[in-house]
């Protein structure tokens, strides 16, 4: 991992996700292995080594809309398996987030899920499962999905109709300020 | 008797409950004392990592300092919430701004299946077998984040584990070599890109059957939601179209004689019963 060599300076986009991620893109010679072994690249609008090289070109509206930064399951496979040891799994962490600062629209369902599961903890401390899909799905509108799915494990005692008490409120609080805020950074 | 914090995590008070309750089960047949973190919130999860740095640090570091109050190690059985862990440690290391005040990792931090790999605990294992599962074929299924990135999770053979097998293999069973071992299952995408998770999830269970497994074993909640979920037209293999999927406690209970083992199994969509009677192992 080269998140601790990387050398923030102003400027280009290629500068700007060096210094969100901490990570150094720039050692990136194309060898494709990242797009070899990444287990979703079939549902990729733009392949791993193509968000790099768009980085590198300065593509930043291109990159922030694509599909593929919210595809990317957080697998680790292409950060293992990088020759010149660039963590792109965190690279991809880090576009998100400057995507949905940037408020750049994306097509994918995925950003609106992680916003109902962060509003499922921020009102419980936990997720209650149940909750969560209602949540999501009042977004989606998609409420047969998965129906049956649910009764067959509502059968088996896996799904908890009310969700639990818990302490700690207003660290969770405070914590949820602070992001809300942009309080951070 | 050993004393460790245990910190369940959302899961395992819900869809993985079965793993909630051998983890329970397994812990107290080999004299592990567990006490539940009190006041324990949600990990943030790929949500909080998808969305904010920030704030996928200071979430898990609530619980870290709960549980610092205490001088005992922090067992997680779930491997999405221990990966969240090991990561805030190194992000609150690497930036301290993250977060109200300083934290400084003194707890010790466990994923459970390392735990139960460990000699102390292996040792204590090899004395409570009473129901070898001989003639069981199992494929180990360690998923991404048992084993990446090796950086936090320690383990050297992250391409092909094999400390899963060697606990299957001491519990009786047979470990099938197989390549799927840690590929991706597609996690959490399964609510919005199922389609995704469908095909990655069918992928890995079309190969286990392929490599001669009765039963996958896995010690990650998100890889047993979406294996033993989504079978429905899943390509048959030499006649079977199914494939049961343990988490590693349930066949730890199950060779340790817990009489509570059926009522865990009994939980999973894709039923293990049949099987596991067919083998005289229920």
């Amino acid at each position: 991992m080269q998140r601790e060599a990387a050398k923030p300076v102003g400027g280009s986009f290629l500068e700007e996700v060096i210094s969100e991620s901490g990570v150094d893109i720039r050692g990136c010679y194309q060898c494709r292995k990242c797009s070899a072994g990444c287990p979703v690249v079939s549902a990729m609008d733009m392949i791993p080594n193509r968000v790099i090289r768009r980085i590198q070109y300065g593509k930043r509206e291109e990159v922030l809309r694509c599909g593929s930064i919210w595809v990317c399951a957080s697998c680790h496979t292409c950060s293992v398996r990088c020759p010149n040891d660039i963590d792109f799994a965190h690279v991809m962490d880090a576009l998100r987030h400057m995507a949905l600062r940037s408020g750049i629209g994306v097509g994918e369902q995925i950003p609106v899920f992680h916003k109902a599961f962060l509003d499922s903890i921020k009102g419980t401390g936990r997720v209650h499962e149940l909750s969560l899909i209602m949540r999501f799905k009042l977004k989606t509108r998609d409420f047969m999905k998965d129906a049956g799915l649910g009764w067959q494990m509502f059968r088996r005692g896996k799904i908890k109709l009310l969700p639990q008490g818990f302490s700690g409120g207003k660290e969770v609080k405070a914590i949820f300020d602070a992001y809300e805020r942009g309080a951070t950074r | 008797m050993r004393e460790v914090t245990y910190y369940p995590g959302c899961s395992l008070h819900g869809t993985a409950r079965e793993y909630d309750e051998s983890f329970r089960g397994v812990s107290k047949l080999l004299d592990v004392s567990l006490h539940e973190l009190e006041g324990w919130t949600c990990c943030g999860s790929t949500s909080a990592h998808c969305s904010d740095e920030a704030l996928a640090v200071a979430l898990p570091v609530r619980n870290l300092r709960i549980a610092e109050r205490h001088d005992r190690e922090m067992v997680v059985p779930c491997v999405a919430c221990y990966s969240r862990f090991k990561a805030a440690e190194a992000g609150a290391k690497a930036h301290p701004e993250y977060l109200s005040s300083p934290y400084e990792a003194k707890v010790l931090v466990r994923y459970a299946l390392d735990f139960f790999c460990d000699a102390a605990m292996i040792e204590a294992l090899k004395a409570k077998i009473v129901k070898p599962l001989t003639g069981l074929k199992v494929a180990c299924y360690y998923g991404c984040l048992a084993v990446r990135p090796p950086e936090l999770t320690g383990v050297k053979q992250y391409e092909n584990p094999v400390h899963m097998d060697r606990l299957m293999e001491l519990l009786g069973a047979e470990a099938v070599p197989w390549s799927y071992k840690t590929d991706c299952c597609g996690a959490s995408l399964v609510m919005t890109r199922t389609d995704i998770v469908v095909n990655l999830s069918q992928r890995i269970l079309s190969m286990a059957m392929e490599a001669g497994a009765d039963c996958i074993v896995t010690g990650c909640t998100m890889c047993h939601a979406n294996l033993d979920t989504r079978q429905a037209g899943l390509r048959a293999e030499g006649g079977r179209n199914a494939i049961p999927v343990l988490y590693f406690t349930e066949a730890m209970g199950l060779a340790m004689g817990h009489r509570e083992t059926g009522k865990w199994l009994g939980r999973h969509v894709t039923d293990p019963v049949k099987v596991l009677a067919d083998k005289g192992l229920l």
